[in-house]
């Protein structure tokens, strides 16, 4: 019985690579100020150390049902093989959902603006609109050189046009999560788009169209494209400039991407580092910052 | 900063804008809410920042269409009459629809 929730071939098809980075050109112990941002989202959790500023190891994995587990496990995990310890850290932000609940942190931010900042350094300064698509939501921000948020829209309403949602797609058709974006391009023409936005509803109509004999292709094809179009609705509030970045799980998910970009007609800028450390990465800085503010009071 | 909270559905645009560059943290508009929807939180987009700013509670964020409902009767209102925009007297708040 033990088994009883795991498919036939004991496949997850939603379950995401987690991972962990260090540095190999950094050491924290050269290093002056060391600062850490851990963002607890609704789907997974990503904790980074800088080192005066720079990257110096992060790790992201999936948030459990338990919020200070999560912020506690992903940050053990960044720090294991380092030698770096918690009690050397010289500040830490906490961001995201569970931002409340990072039992380490100094201070938490919104991830409105610690997506502002982490893609002001990812992208460059001169970003102007990040789109952060999250887990369980979907953010629209405008933001200036330095990386300050200007205007923002969140849409938490639902699921829809959220990574959350491709999972459930992943599920529904089979097919891996990392695999989704690609095979949504196998099809010999674009579809229409599944019309609901309701990814409870989008499911539905997936199934039907499964049964009418459409391939797996051209249904992930549908519903990326539907994908892409609602988030589009929501960019047109903010206004999208040519600066224009994608930040969260799905920035990894070719399919929405590249509907999305030749929808607006920009293509969003590229970046060496994960794009789903953006608000882990503001979170750090902003922990410097603070630090930085604190040492000078003193 | 243009703070929008509410959200964009098939019946439309529902959004209330706060434009933290006006609002210099007075409070006002928290009482003159019928259906509480405004409160008052801390700047966490601006560290240096010592006033707090008005923002949409997160319990009326998924619903505000409805939260606002009272306010804003089918004959027809104007959106300079609504209780929370006569109350601030910065001029913040704006609505979408």
């Amino acid at each position: 019985m033990e088994n009883a929730v795991q498919d036939q071939k004991k496949v997850e098809y939603w379950r995401w690579t987690e991972s962990r980075w260090t540095s190999p050109d950094l050491d924290w112990r050269d290093g002056g100020v060391i600062s850490a941002g851990v963002d607890v989202g609704s789907v997974s959790t990503q904790a980074v150390v800088m080192v005066d500023g720079h990257l110096y190891c992060s790790s992201s994995m999936r948030t459990g049902s338990d919020s200070p587990e999560s912020a506690n496990n992903a940050m053990s995990w960044a720090l294991e093989g380092t030698g770096l310890t918690l009690d050397r850290i010289h500040a830490t932000v906490g961001t995201g959902y569970g931002r409340v609940n990072v039992p380490f942190a100094t201070r938490a931010i919104t991830e409105i603006a610690c997506h502002a900042r982490g893609g002001n350094f990812m992208y460059g300064p001169s970003v102007r609109t990040i789109l952060d698509m999250g887990g369980q939501d979907c953010k629209a921000i405008h933001c200036d050189e330095r990386g300050k948020v200007s205007a923002f829209l969140m849409n938490d309403k639902c699921a829809a046009g959220t990574g959350r949602g491709m999972e459930v797609f992943a599920d529904l058709l089979g097919v891996h999560i990392t695999e989704v974006g690609e095979m949504s391009f196998r099809v010999a023409e674009e579809p229409p788009p599944v019309s609901s936005t309701c990814v409870v509803f989008a499911k539905s109509e997936a199934s039907g169209l499964l049964r009418k004999g459409w391939p797996k292709e051209k249904v992930l094809a549908a519903y990326c494209s539907a994908m892409a179009h609602r988030v589009v609705t929501l960019l047109e509030r903010i206004g999208v400039e040519k600066e224009f970045a994608i930040t969260g799980g799905i920035a990894k998910n070719v399919g929405v991407v590249r509907r999305l970009a030749k929808e607006i007609g920009i293509e969003p800028l590229r970046s060496d580092m994960d794009a789903q450390l953006a608000g882990a990465i503001g979170a750090a800085l902003f922990a410097k910052a603070l630090h930085e503010k604190s040492a000078k009071g003193a | 900063m243009q703070a929008n909270y509410g959200y964009k559905d098939g019946a439309g645009e529902f959004f209330i804008t706060i434009d933290t560059e006006k609002c210099d943290g007075c409070g006002d508009c928290v009482p003159a809410c019928p259906q509480h929807v405004l409160v008052m939180i801390e700047n966490e987009f601006d560290l240096d920042a010592e006033k707090e700013l008005a923002a949409v509670s997160a319990l009326h964020t998924k619903k505000i269409k409805y939260s606002c409902g009272p306010c804003k009767p089918a004959a027809g209102y104007a959106i300079e009459d609504l209780p929370c925009v006569r109350a601030c007297a910065a001029g913040a708040i704006t609505h979408s629809w």
